[in-house]
């Protein structure tokens, strides 16, 4: 199959749907790759090198009638007239908004896959776009703000006086809002979280933010995915609460919450917003879904009168066109190796694999879209119930005080009576026995966890002590009695100098490393 | 100053020295050291004996005595000079057997030359001739046991036989069902003491220490070794009560409470009760994945792209399993290790207390390959530096690596592990998506920073090092 790669026309996309790197990949799967001339020019991807990884450079006629045309944004009606019959385009189309593009598509015969409609589940994780595009766009958004920002986001202290840390707020904790947290918490800001799903909690704390929760006594109505779904209306007073309280001590606010198929909600009211410290910022990630923030505007800086800037991009991923061509691109790398099973360049669109099913929006001119339901696995619990209270095993209570010197007790009853009544020879061996038998749990305890084999082979070798018994029974009485204890001797002696041996070899081969090195680990990057 | 008061005071002397031997283990800086004193003790305590016994011996009896140690010693230090240390639990568990073997033969001969000898021949002895019956009973019990239970872990080890547990139908009530006949039998042979008796209990005991190993699993024999150990020791013990000689209880006393001990941080290890692991292993070992685990998809990755995010990271701590001995990889992961350290990457390990098939079986091997031990840290003492670590290298590890220990539904619920998945990237090295020892699949291998790399260990970390 020949993957055409078309230069980006729509205003202000500066991806690309394949970089050098990816194209060899591409390659490998037994592809030929057309790339139009000049494809990777805002990503910093020249002709050259991709010429030089195996790709022939075309024209955009020529990329767009390829087999399968591999694209970022979404083709205009002249680029769909240009693909050929029987050809297949894989995009961003965002069918659930733009049900006329989905008719523009069914018009050709064609088919077209929706990159943006990749089912959220951990198979489809590796080709999911919106995750890898919104990782690059919770990172840009806290750079965004830092720019627009006056201050450090690190607190210092200086000669010229103390600096204070920034406090930064970010709203909801899905990919953007983790990668958000990420990036500011590392460029040193206080950062706290919010969240519907107080069980992100813990991922919110392993990448250096607080988690703030609202106050609540059901975490959310309905849903059940365990994704984005709306909340009741209580819900949103008490959220408003703490939204409110929140906008008023932070310098930047960072809304990420998205609801798919619906209005983004709104998080920040304009009073809110007044409510902040002049200076401030909010970066509006939802502003192309009707923004989180009141006031916000689609792909425009806004300045409230109070001097808050609010950032509304939506191109967030596009302002690092590199790395996000590189993510989308191996998207589509691996969406390929999904459709190439044979690595053979033979394409095979299986409509039974949910994943294939559901990105397909058109195939072969009929409309597939919308597709039926996929399970979500992203909540097991809730599928899966915990096993039955029986098969759990009860906590084995602690042993109480009382019981345990009541044990001692007994024990120490028990030997009592059997010492009292036993010949004295017997006694006395008793009293060795016990005796060495706390000695040997004290030393033993005190063995360094490395050198258990060694402490095995040594004790090996002492209990190779057992010849001792042998030699005081050799040549006595009987010839059985003798031969059983060469035997015994033989066998015994093996063990006491094969024991002592490798315990000697073993412990020659501990050596210590270079005196530094002890004091180099610990975690000091953290 | 008599002769027998020589050898009593030799043997104290010895005890403590043997002592000495195992408080020296506990520090690296020691440990030659004590290695040495459980020499001395022993040269010390065989002087004193062949003293004390050669006084009233006949030549032939004293040259049998020279043949006999002098072949043992041959066959040992030969056995220590070849073995290698991928083999030595295999032959801990050999030399456990033999000290069985001598214990049963001492019982034997207890009995032989006292209630057996004929009328008048008889030894003298210190105390009724029924403590006497009743020692040889245990110690022949408790010798027999460790004999054919350390061979059965010996065939297991060295892969003579298969590791798979055996299942008998009512294998717990055969093992109480022996122990109650052991109790029947001693009560037996000391109303009457008789060679039939005998025989019987120590054919009932090799039997019992044959079912009991056989019954357990490969990934249990840390425990199973550590047990036979302490077993051994406790046959040791008998002999001295048997031939009333305090060094040999001092000494069996000893060997079988460090036995014991190691045997309990195993199971702690396995959060496991002892006598669940006596009782019962899990499933089969290597066994695939049993239903309603937990499934997703894996992601792999290659040699080249391993070695490209060690070389980037600042810190990488490896976890090694059986696997790694197995696939004999300590040498490649040393010169791995090595290679890393030169760059400034800052290389440790982490060792699972049950990691191997042998209570620090991970350490001796890393040693070997001249990995320093002060790099190679112990679970507890790596687990909280794992989430600022940078790659993870789990090589051969799977259980002890298992996130579902947190999990109370799980079979391995509570067991401590390393929390790899803390950690930014973690590498599994695997020959396949088979689950471990515990048949418990390993939700690990899903995880989002998780990438396998397939194939045999050696040769893939052979791989990276080309790579790098």
């Amino acid at each position: 199959m020949i993957i055409g790669v078309p230069r980006e026309t729509s205003p202000g996309e500066t991806r690309v749907a394949a970089t050098p790197v990816t194209v060899r990949q591409l390659i490998d799967l037994g592809h030929e790759v057309l790339i139009e001339s000049g494809a990777g020019l805002a990503a910093s991807h020249a002709d050259g090198a991709y010429a030089e990884a195996g790709a022939r450079i075309g024209t955009a006629a020529e990329s767009w009638g390829a087999d399968v045309v591999l694209h970022v944004a979404k083709p205009s009606a002249h680029e769909i007239g240009l693909l050929r019959d029987g050809g297949v385009l894989v995009s961003l189309l965002a069918p659930a908004f733009d049900p006329e593009l989905v008719t523009a598509l069914a018009a050709r015969p064609i088919t077209a896959l929706a990159m943006d409609a990749v089912p959220r589940i951990s198979r489809a994780q590796s080709l999911d776009v919106l995750s890898s595009m919104a990782n690059i766009a919770g990172y840009r958004a806290v750079i965004e703000a830092a720019h627009a920002f006056g201050r450090f986001f690190t607190g210092q202290v200086t000669a010229a006086g103390k600096v204070p840390p920034a406090k930064v707020l970010i709203a909801g904790a899905g990919v953007a809002g983790l990668a958000a947290i990420g990036a500011a918490s590392s460029l040193g800001a206080i950062v706290r979280a919010t969240d519907v799903r107080p069980e992100v909690a813990d991922q919110i704390a392993s990448l250096g933010g607080e988690y703030v929760g609202v106050p609540a006594d059901e975490p959310q109505a309905g849903g059940g995915t365990g994704y984005a779904s709306v909340t009741s209306e209580d819900y949103n007073a008490r959220a408003a609460v703490m939204y409110a309280e929140q906008a008023r001590d932070v310098d930047i606010v960072i809304t990420t919450a998205l609801i798919p198929g619906r209005p983004a909600p709104r998080l920040l009211t304009a009073a809110m917003v007044a409510s902040m410290k002049p200076g401030s910022v909010v970066v509006d990630m939802a502003a192309a879904q009707g923004g989180n923030v009141e006031g916000s505007v689609p792909d425009q800086v806004v300045t409230t009168p109070n001097g808050v800037t609010i950032i509304g991009y939506t191109d967030l991923p596009g302002r690092l066109p590199a790395q996000a061509s590189q993510l989308y691109g191996t998207n589509l790398v691996n969406l390929l190796k999904l459709l190439t099973p044979g690595k053979d360049g033979q394409l095979v669109l299986d409509m039974d694999d949910v994943v294939v099913r559901a990105m397909t929006v058109v195939r072969d001119g009929e409309v597939l879209w919308p597709p039926p339901p996929v399970q979500v696995s992203a909540a097991p619990a809730a599928v899966a119930p915990p096993p039955p209270a029986p098969l759990a095993k009860p906590e084995k209570p602690a042993m109480t005080a009382a019981r345990r010197s009541a044990l001692v007790g007994l024990g120490a009853a028990v030997l009592f009576l059997a010492t009292a009544f036993a010949p004295n020879q017997l006694v006395g061996n008793l009293t060795v026995f016990a005796l060495a038998v706390v000695v040997g749990f004290y030393v033993i305890g005190h063995v360094h966890h490395a050198l258990h084999t060694p402490l095995m082979s040594v004790t090996n070798a002492i209990s190779g002590i057992i010849v001792v018994g042998a030699l005081l029974q050799l040549g006595h009485v009987s010839g059985v009695v003798t031969v059983l204890a060469f035997i015994a001797v033989l066998l015994a002696s093996i063990n006491v100098f094969g024991g002592f041996a490798v315990t000697r070899r073993m412990l020659g081969m501990f050596t210590r490393g270079p005196a530094t090195k002890a004091v180099a680990h610990s975690g000091a990057h953290r | 100053m008599t002769l027998t008061g020589a050898a009593s005071a030799a043997y104290l002397v010895s005890g403590l020295l043997f002592v000495l031997s195992l408080a020296g283990l506990s520090k690296h800086e020691t440990a030659k050291a004590g290695n040495g004193y459980g020499m001395a003790g022993m040269a010390l305590a065989l002087v004193a004996t062949v003293a004390l016994a050669g006084d009233d011996l006949e030549a032939a009896a004293i040259v049998a005595i020279v043949v006999a140690m002098a072949v043992g010693a041959a066959i040992g230090i030969w056995r220590a000079r070849r073995v290698e240390m991928t083999g030595m639990p295999e032959l801990i568990a050999l030399l456990h057997s033999f000290v069985g073997l001598a214990a049963v033969l001492v019982g034997w001969n207890g009995y032989l030359s006292v209630e057996g000898a004929p009328a008048g021949e008889a030894e003298e002895l210190g105390l009724a001739v029924e403590i006497h019956s009743a020692e040889v009973s245990i110690g022949v019990f408790i010798g027999a046991v460790t004999f054919t239970g350390s061979i059965v872990a010996f065939l297991k080890l060295s892969a003579r036989i298969k590791s798979n547990p055996l299942v008998l139908p009512g294998k717990n009530l055969l093992n109480l069902g022996a122990l109650a006949a052991f109790v029947v039998l001693t009560v037996v042979f000391v109303i009457e003491p008789n060679l039939p008796v005998l025989a019987v209990l120590t054919a009932l005991a090799l039997a019992l220490g044959w079912h009991l190993v056989a019954s357990i699993g490969g990934g249990d024999m840390p425990v199973v070794v550590s047990m036979l150990n302490s077993y051994s020791g406790w046959a040791a013990a008998a002999a001295g009560f048997l031939l009333d000689n305090d060094l040999l209880i001092i000494t069996g006393a000893l060997v079988g409470s460090s036995g014991a001990y190691l045997s309990y941080i195993m199971c702690k290890a396995m959060n496991r009760s002892f006598i669940s692991v006596i009782a019962g292993g899990f499933g089969n070992e290597g066994a695939a994945a049993t239903g309603g685990g937990e499934d997703g998809e894996h992601t792999e990755t290659t040699a080249a792209e391993v070695a490209a995010l060690l070389t980037d990271a600042r810190s990488v701590v490896i976890t090694p399993g059986y696997g790694m001995a197995v696939a004999h990889a300590q040498g490649p992961v040393a010169d791995l290790t090595r290679q890393l350290t030169d760059r400034g990457v800052d290389v440790r390990f982490g060792i699972h207390p049950v990691a191997g098939r042998l209570p620090g079986h991970m350490n001796v091997l890393l040693a070997e390959a001249k990995v320093p031990y002060d790099v190679v840290l112990e679970m507890d003492e790596v687990n909280d530096d794992l989430a600022a670590t940078d790659v993870v290298l789990v090589i051969g590890a799977n259980d002890t690596v298992n996130p579902s220990a947190a999990d109370p539904g799980s079979p391995i619920a509570g067991m401590p592990v390393l929390r790899v998945w803390e950690a930014g990237t973690v590498i599994v090295f695997k020959r396949s998506m088979n689950t471990g020892y515990a048949g418990v699949q390993n939700p690990l291998f899903f995880r989002e920073n998780t990438r396998m790399l397939f194939g045999d260990a050696r040769e893939r970390v052979e791989d990276i090092l080309k790579a790098l």
